[in-house]
């Protein structure tokens, strides 16, 4: 973007480039998500019992909008301009009040702060989430290495299977089918709710299948691109010991593809899932994602939308840099 | 004169393209080409068995709910059987379960194509060209993924009504995000290999020598992870049908009636069975032909 100086620091430059970028993509999520949502039809005060016009009023000063009955006897151009005019206002309130760090107070939970709703929800879905990735990787990885090293063996078809297993069902039909296995039958974990420590293993176990069979097949897709170059028919030729070459050689080539797919994902994976939180009645980040669309909650939606973009620029760039180091011939720019 | 240049000044030697070997190695695959029969018979008994089926997937027996598969009823006087059961409204089962299938089948693999025409060319285009380019391709990437999904399909939704098509669209507009990533990702590493720094030096424009020599080298990855989208996609539709944004009752598709199969599994073990059967066995067959595939386009591999 910019011609630092520096040219003999190209990772300061990739770093500070990125910095850059990184606020501009989240600005633009914000716009964009900002205008998209009073695109949408209906209001955050709409509900079955019509609300006092004064009420109403005092409601939208709340949030620093415009009120409704400047425009609601209007007709046409100058609708359009009253309208135009007031939500330019209301942007910049927002933009200003977002940027100051004060995720403003919900439309929904009256009396809460979106602030406050996120530190809470955030960590049961961090911890859920991190553990299926730990689920993923561990099952995924070998799976997919020892798959493309015994290509078309019984090992590589059944490993593949299974993982088409995980890909093909459904949360909503795994993770009830784990419920009911390991809740009702054996009663070894709690069905549903987060009230006691082992309440995170169902769901990250049921999040990370998923993912595992996922990470199964890019790692062999990957593996298998890897093992066919030079280099490692150089290795093969020096006498270098097989288990080496896969794991020291192989591996960091072939894991390209894997991480493209799960660095992005992470940002998904960290923040909860609206399924799996319904199945299992968790007090995660996921169903605030979903809902506050449905319930028109303006500040709440910017607020996750807003984590998300920066959780997601934050994970792309470690992603960019795992990548350059992993694959020497990719270029940081 | 040597023998090979007679045969081509007889004009007896013809080239055989990349695509040409490729095929004669997919046709060795058995199980590729096994696959690839089953899926051709899912579709044509999705898309071909109404024909014959008598009955209609949105019509109600309401003396006939949940009955289990093998249950007779006579039909303009005819004693027909139900295959597959019925649901606990009443419906026939199998006819449900092929009209789902056109469903989820459309869905999967339109979606999927738009995913991959345009992930695969905006991807390769970013890789290979580098710099700021990748940097401001990417960038806005990155804008589009952060946006909620679920606002864009309200949006759609409001805008146009509940619409098939419109499903096809918002999902293909979401799943060739993280496709351009990863084709990217691979394109950085080949955008300095040798071939292609060759193909420069010849003064091959730009976008033949992404399209003619870089994307071939990037299908392996591609079409692992295209086999990877369309189970994806389905259950994506899933997702939005469950939300109820996408496909709407009478109508179905594999995932909503997996669903529903679901929530009815201890008592009715048929309504998760069949769609669940139906949707396993193409989704199986699609990763091994794609797998098949994979393997008949990789050069290197078939050389050893």
């Amino acid at each position: 973007m910019t011609n630092w100086p520096a040219t003999e620091f190209p990772m300061l430059r990739f770093t500070l480039n990125r910095l850059i970028q990184s606020v501009i993509v989240v600005f633009a999520v914000f716009t964009i998500t900002f205008f998209m949502i009073r695109l949408a039809p209906g209001d955050p005060f709409a509900g079955e019992k019509a609300m006092p016009d004064d009420v109403r009023k005092v409601m939208e000063a709340r949030y620093g909008m415009q009120s409704a009955s400047e425009y609601k006897d209007l007709q046409g151009f100058k609708r359009f301009k009253v309208r135009a005019s007031g939500l330019t206002n209301e942007y910049f309130y927002t933009l200003r009040r977002f940027a100051s760090g004060d995720f403003m107070p919900s439309f929904k939970y009256q009396g809460l702060w979106n602030a406050k709703i996120i530190r809470d929800a955030y960590p049961v879905s961090l911890t859920i989430g991190l553990a299926a990735l730990a689920v993923a990787l561990a099952l995924g990885l070998p799976a997919g290495i020892i798959a493309a090293v015994r290509r078309n063996s019984w090992v590589d078809y059944s490993a593949m299977s299974l993982a088409l297993v995980g890909i093909c069902l459904p949360t909503f039909v795994m993770g009830p089918v784990f419920a009911l296995i390991f809740g009702l039958k054996l009663r070894w974990l709690n069905v549903a709710g987060w009230f006691e420590r082992t309440d995170w293993i169902l769901p990250a176990v049921t999040m990370g299948l998923i993912y595992a069979a996922y990470i199964a097949r890019l790692t062999r897709g990957g593996m298998l691109e890897v093992l066919n170059q030079d280099y490692i028919r150089t290795a093969r030729a020096k006498g270098v010991p097989p288990a080496r070459i896969v794991i020291v050689h192989a591996l960091r080539g072939g894991l390209v593809p894997v991480v493209a797919f799960l660095g992005p994902a992470l940002a998904g994976i960290t923040t909860g899932s609206f399924i799996i939180e319904k199945i299992f009645n968790l007090p995660g980040l996921g169903q605030h994602f979903i809902n506050s669309i449905f319930d028109r909650d303006y500040s709440l939606i910017l607020a996750t939308t807003v984590l998300f973009a920066t959780l997601l620029v934050t994970v792309n760039f470690f992603t960019d840099l795992l990548i350059a180091w992993l694959n020497p011939r990719v270029r940081l720019t | 004169m040597n023998t090979a240049a007679v045969a081509v000044e007889a004009g007896d030697v013809h080239g055989r393209s990349l695509w040409q070997d490729a095929w004669a190695r997919l046709r060795r695959n058995r199980l590729a080409v096994l696959c690839m029969i089953v899926l051709t018979a899912v579709f044509a008994t999705c898309f071909l068995g109404p024909l014959l089926c008598p009955w209609q997937p949105g019509v109600q027996n309401l003396k006939l709910k949940a009955v289990p598969p093998g249950s007779t009823e006579v039909l303009d006087g005819v004693e027909r059987t139900h295959w597959f059961g019925t649901d606990t409204l009443g419906r026939d089962l199998l006819a449900r379960t092929l009209q789902g299938g056109r469903v989820s089948l459309m869905v999967g693999f339109v979606a999927t194509l738009v995913a991959l025409i345009i992930g695969v060319s905006y991807g390769a285009v970013a890789g290979y060209f580098g710099g700021r380019v990748d940097d401001a391709m990417m960038r806005a990437v990155d804008v589009l993924r952060a946006l909620p999904f679920m606002i864009f399909v309200i949006l759609l939704v409001a805008m146009f009504g509940r619409d098939l098509l419109l499903i096809f669209l918002a999902i293909g507009a979401v799943e060739w995000l993280t496709m351009a990533r990863i084709v990217r990702a691979q394109v950085l590493g080949l955008a300095h290999q040798e071939f292609v720094d060759a193909a420069r030096s010849l003064g091959l424009p730009a976008h033949r020598i992404i399209f003619r020599h870089i994307i071939p080298n990037v299908l392996g990855p591609v079409i692992v992870y295209a086999t990877l989208t369309v189970p994806a996609v389905m259950l994506l539709e899933a997702a939005l049908s469950f939300l109820g944004l996408g496909v709407q009752p009478p109508d179905s598709s594999w995932g909503t009636l997996i669903d529903d199969g679901a929530k009815n599994m201890e008592s009715q073990w048929w309504l998760l069975a069949f769609p669940a059967a139906f949707f396993s066995v193409s989704l199986f067959c699609l990763n091994f032909a794609g797998d098949g595939l994979r393997d008949a386009l990789d050069v290197k591999a078939s050389k050893d």
